[in-house]
């Protein structure tokens, strides 16, 4: 999973049907220090995040899948918990 | 899934059965600006409705494969939808 926020989202009429009625949510990718790493993800909203947040994304097809409970979805990026604070052991 | 933008099609004249009535597109990889990135690749248009200029998304590898009708046929990367508009939040203020 990679850490993210949520930084804007993506309005689409035409697609393919998993996408009727979820969100799209696009997410910069962070380090572990919360920092942008200068890619980005448009992920589909497990859970109800919003703006500026901080998000785990699962960024992988099977689990996705799992998630959306349908064997046939053609997604690869969830966004699956809003993240508090991300705690690194100094060396 | 990324954005992209259609800047062209592709006339195969010969193609694998199963792709031979999906559109293949060229797409052009972009930034979450709109901005180009990397290089242009060839999508298969689950949607059968976009054309060049259009503003889309695409996934990869398995997924692109679920995306299209019929399904499970070989391909790289998949448009699964067309972008109406890309709403970016203001940059991170004092929250």
């Amino acid at each position: 999973m990679i850490l993210g926020r949520i930084t804007g989202s993506v309005v689409s009429t035409i697609h393919h049907s998993i996408v009727e009625g979820r969100k799209l949510l696009v997410a910069e990718r962070l380090d572990q220090n919360g920092r942008p790493t200068g890619a980005y993800v448009i992920a589909f909203d497990a859970i109800g995040a919003g703006q500026g947040e901080t998000v785990l994304i699962l960024d992988e097809g099977n689990g996705a899948r799992q998630i959306l409970d349908d064997a046939d979805a053609p997604v690869r990026s969830i966004v699956v918990g809003i993240v508090d604070a991300v705690e690194l052991e100094t060396s | 899934m990324l954005l992209g933008r259609v800047i062209g099609t592709l006339v195969p004249a010969v193609l694998v059965d199963e792709l031979s009535a999906t559109p293949l597109l060229w797409v052009q990889p972009l930034d979450r600006e709109g901005q180009s990135e990397g290089d242009p690749l060839v999508c298969a248009d689950g949607t059968r409705m976009a054309g060049p200029g259009q503003l889309i998304y695409w996934v990869a590898s398995r997924e692109a494969a679920l995306a299209l009708d019929p399904w499970f046929v070989p391909v790289d990367d998949a448009i699964v939808g067309l972008v109406d508009e890309v709403r970016l939040y203001p940059p991170e203020d004092s929250r």
